[in-house]
């Protein structure tokens, strides 16, 4: 395979993954996040109706990120599985509960708010835990010699709580504008109400974590100051999709809200990956060093060239079908 | 007392793995029985088979969301506890649980929507092709899993240098030398796995006379089937054994109960063990026969445990007890077909209540089979984790503490007794709604409730367990 880097293909086909997922998983994440806040039980049947098609499509991008982790980047995979052992479990723990209470809610009656806890809480623990990740990934590792040698809760500290209450609510704000989409009435005018507000503390912390990580990560100060100038392109692409969500919310616009929401959390997301590039393993390994044998890189591509693309035509065809408002009292024709 | 977070991370990798492998053992069986019942209505247009077909449906799409569920937790389990063994292996293990999730999501995305909600929106073709290729799909998902587990028993193909196993040759590493008999062995206990529990469901339906027709045409097929399956089982596992003395004496020697190098080595039917002695008590055998059946020569000469350090000997116990309750559930299946064989005459079959008593208590077996057919191979390739190149200690991540593990431990167990708790009852719920609730069912009703989700295919109510 001379003249191709599969390191880099398989680089850009796992940030790819990663940001499916945040996107999509993080709307229906954030749908179980506003659970508790409904005005009434109606509200939440069509909260949990809206996602309920697609919300395991979303899923698929962390499980097929995770074994393509593994496959593609086993350092990163068995350096940050460690270090995350605890974060690890409780997002799991988390993305069960609320699986399960998508199959179980409609199901019950009279427990039914014990499956509406069930898929507040794990929706909640999940998101933090990911936020967490984020923020453990901004401060690094702690490795000798490929392994992770730090403690178990390590990735436990005021930035990555930040970080963790940061993603709990922009997970929120996806959702919110989600339910802006996809909801009417009643409801539609709670989100509309509460988004701002989720817009406000997201912004609040995006803030805050630009200050604090230059302090955190002192190669995060240079890259931004001294060596590319060009990358402030992300942070500001940010901002002016945050001025759209605000612009989409005053106008009552019903798909504005969300898609601009959407290209926030993606400009952020490209402006973390450049401020650690080439670094996987932060701060001591690169893409490179992280990457498993070209042989291996290359068995699994020729699968996921093939897969990928008729995920991304499923996912579009599921969303085309249960596309449209969700109304009280019905589900999905 | 010090925790010991290798010993807690076996242990929580075997409560994760066990509480997941019991779902998709019966789903990939039932996943064939379905199809098959689907090629049946298809062929002979009997209305029968597809009520069958979709009673059977409702409860392959509980068991299959509860496998997912579990599933997702295994994929993490290699990082998190076992880095080591992750990144050395990562080249070969990497793209073959890649290849399975791929596999699993096409199944599900292009298929499983179609088998569960498209019977009236499909063409009946379509539909059996749906039903064809989700039972093809999860023995592929098998496929993989069991490829990637084969090399972990037998590796060849691949070569390990600066830590790392680097893949020489594909073809080798996935067909290694164990992994035609442990696919066949695996593949036909889910078959056995299948059949008994809808033989079991089936018999207790008889038992208090609902739905009598459809329930013994469903006892009928899947005791020819158990005929079928139950002795090539025994055939594939003997020469599975054969394939292990080759190529793991040491399990083949726990097993068997044998400590000393031997010929004419004797058949244990009953032994305690004692690791620290070197001996067993109590010892009832057979004389010869041991030899007979591992060398088919009665004076064939056997390796025994003393062969390699002690350190190196798997809990013989363990595994010497889960092989024979492997096998006494084996021969059990064999007796319960032949009895059903015998009992053709007249029809006797689905109408004697012992039989259909005893074939109710056999559904819960074949789980307890495979289960120990897992602890035998699993147990007794102790202290390796890849065979001969890494122990488990090697593999272990070395961050870890035992208070780490002792926390997830017991949060899996914790989670999985609450989720699967209410999902078993569940799924006892539809098993009493049972075929009757077929009749009512109205897909277009079921849509409204609960948009595109695997249990939306049953509309059994958690409380009221009618609708």
């Amino acid at each position: 395979m001379h003249g191709i880097d599969l390191t880099i293909i398989w680089a850009v086909i796992i940030a790819f993954g990663i940001m499916m997922y945040v996107l999509m998983d993080g709307f229906d994440l954030g749908v179980g996040i506003l659970f508790p806040f409904a005005p009434d039980e109606d509200a939440r049947d069509v909260m949990m109706n809206s996602v309920a098609p697609v919300w395991d499509g979303n899923e698929t991008w962390l499980i097929l990120g995770g074994a393509g982790l593994l496959a593609a980047f086993p350092l990163v995979y068995s350096v940050l599985m460690p270090a995350l052992y605890i974060g690890v479990f409780l997002m799991l723990a988390g993305l069960i509960f609320r699986g399960v209470a998508f199959e179980f809610r409609f199901k019950a009656g009279s427990h039914r708010y014990l499956w509406n806890w069930a898929f507040a809480g794990g929706s909640m623990v999940a998101a933090f835990a990911q936020g967490a990740v984020v923020g453990a990934y901004i401060e690094g590792f702690n490795t000798l010699d490929g392994r992770y040698v730090g403690g178990a809760l390590d990735w436990l500290t005021p930035f990555t709580v930040l970080t963790g209450l940061g993603l709990v609510a922009g997970y929120a704000l996806l959702g919110s504008t989600w339910l802006i989409m996809k909801t009417e009435g009643h409801i539609q005018q709670w989100v509309y109400r509460l988004a701002p507000w989720l817009l406000a503390a997201v912004l609040a912390v995006f803030a805050v974590v630009s200050v604090w990580t230059p302090a955190v990560d002192p190669s995060a100060f240079e890259r931004w100051f001294s060596v590319i100038r060009l990358i402030w392109i992300f942070p500001l692409s940010a901002l002016l999709f945050a001025l759209l969500v605000v612009r989409g919310l005053r106008r009552r616009q019903q798909s504005m809200p969300f898609v601009a929401t959407m290209g926030m959390f993606a400009f952020t997301y490209l402006g973390l990956l450049v401020t650690k590039w080439p670094y996987v393993v932060p701060p001591n390994y690169t893409l490179w060093d992280a990457a498993a044998a070209p042989g291996s890189q290359l068995f699994l591509l020729i699968g996921m060239l093939f897969v990928i693309p008729v995920i991304l035509a499923y996912t579009a065809w599921t969303y085309w079908v249960f596309r449209g408002k969700v109304k009280v009292g019905e589900g999905y024709h | 007392m010090e925790l010991d977070p290798l010993l807690l991370s076996r242990l929580q990798f075997a409560f994760v793995v066990c509480f997941h492998a019991i779902f998709p053992v019966f789903t990939i069986g039932l996943a064939t029985f379905i199809a098959f019942l689907e090629a049946l209505a298809f062929k002979t247009g009997n209305p029968l088979y597809t009520r069958l077909s979709r009673f059977w449906i409702q409860v392959f799409a509980v068991a299959f969301a509860m496998g997912v569920v579990s599933g997702i937790v295994m994929s993490f389990q290699f990082g998190t506890n076992w880095s080591n063994f992750s990144y050395a292996a990562a080249n070969f293990i990497g793209p073959m649980l890649s290849y399975e999730v791929v596999t699993a999501f096409f199944l599900e995305a292009a298929f499983l929507g179609v088998l569960l909600f498209g019977r009236n929106k499909v063409p009946p073709g379509v539909h059996l092709f749906a039903a064809c290729m989700v039972a093809l799909g999860t023995i592929i998902s098998t496929f993989w899993i069991l490829a990637a587990n084969s090399w972990m028993h037998t590796p060849v193909g691949t070569e390990l240098t600066d830590g790392m196993f680097v893949v020489g040759s594909w073809r080798e590493a996935i067909f290694n030398p164990s992994f035609p008999y442990r696919f066949t062995h695996m593949v036909l206990a889910s078959f056995l796995t299948g059949s008994f529990v809808v033989a079991g469901v089936s018999a207790w339906y008889l038992l208090v006379g609902r739905e009598v027709e459809a329930n013994r045409r469903a006892l009928s097929m899947c005791l020819w089937l158990i005929l079928f399956l139950a002795p090539t089982q025994a055939v594939v596992g003997d020469y599975h054994g054969l394939n292990t003395l080759e190529h793991q004496p040491t399990k083949v020697a726990a097993i068997e109960g044998n400590w000393e190098t031997t010929r004419g080595m004797p058949l244990l039917l009953f032994a305690i063990p004692d690791q620290e002695n070197e001996t067993n008590h109590f010892e009832i055998g057979l004389p010869k026969l041991g030899s007979l059946i591992l060398t088919h020569d009665l004076d064939g000469e056997v390796p025994g445990l003393k062969e390699v350090a002690p350190e190196e000997r798997p809990p013989v116990w363990i595994v010497f007890w889960a092989f024979r309750i492997m096998v006494g559930i084996g021969l059990l299946m064999i007796g319960c077909a032949l009895a059903g064989l015998f009992l053709r005459a007249g029809g006797r079959y689905w109408r004697q209540p012992q039989f259909l008593n005893a074939m109710r208590l056999m559904t819960f077996a074949p789980f307890a089979a495979v289960l120990c057919g897992w602890i035998v191979t699993e147990v007794g390739r102790f202290p390796w984790v890849v065979y001969g190149q890494m122990s488990h200690a090697e593999g272990l991540t070395p961050s870890l503490t035992g208070g780490m593990v002792l926390f997830t431990l017991l949060g899996y167990i914790a989670v999985y007794a609450a989720i699967f708790s209410a999902g078993l009852y569940y799924l006892m719920l539809v098993l009493r709604a049972g075929l009757e609730s077929i009749d009512q069912d109205d897909e277009e009703v079921h849509d409204i409730e609960r948009p595109k989700r695997p249990l939306s295919a049953s509309h059994v109510g958690i409380e009221e367990g009618g609708r």
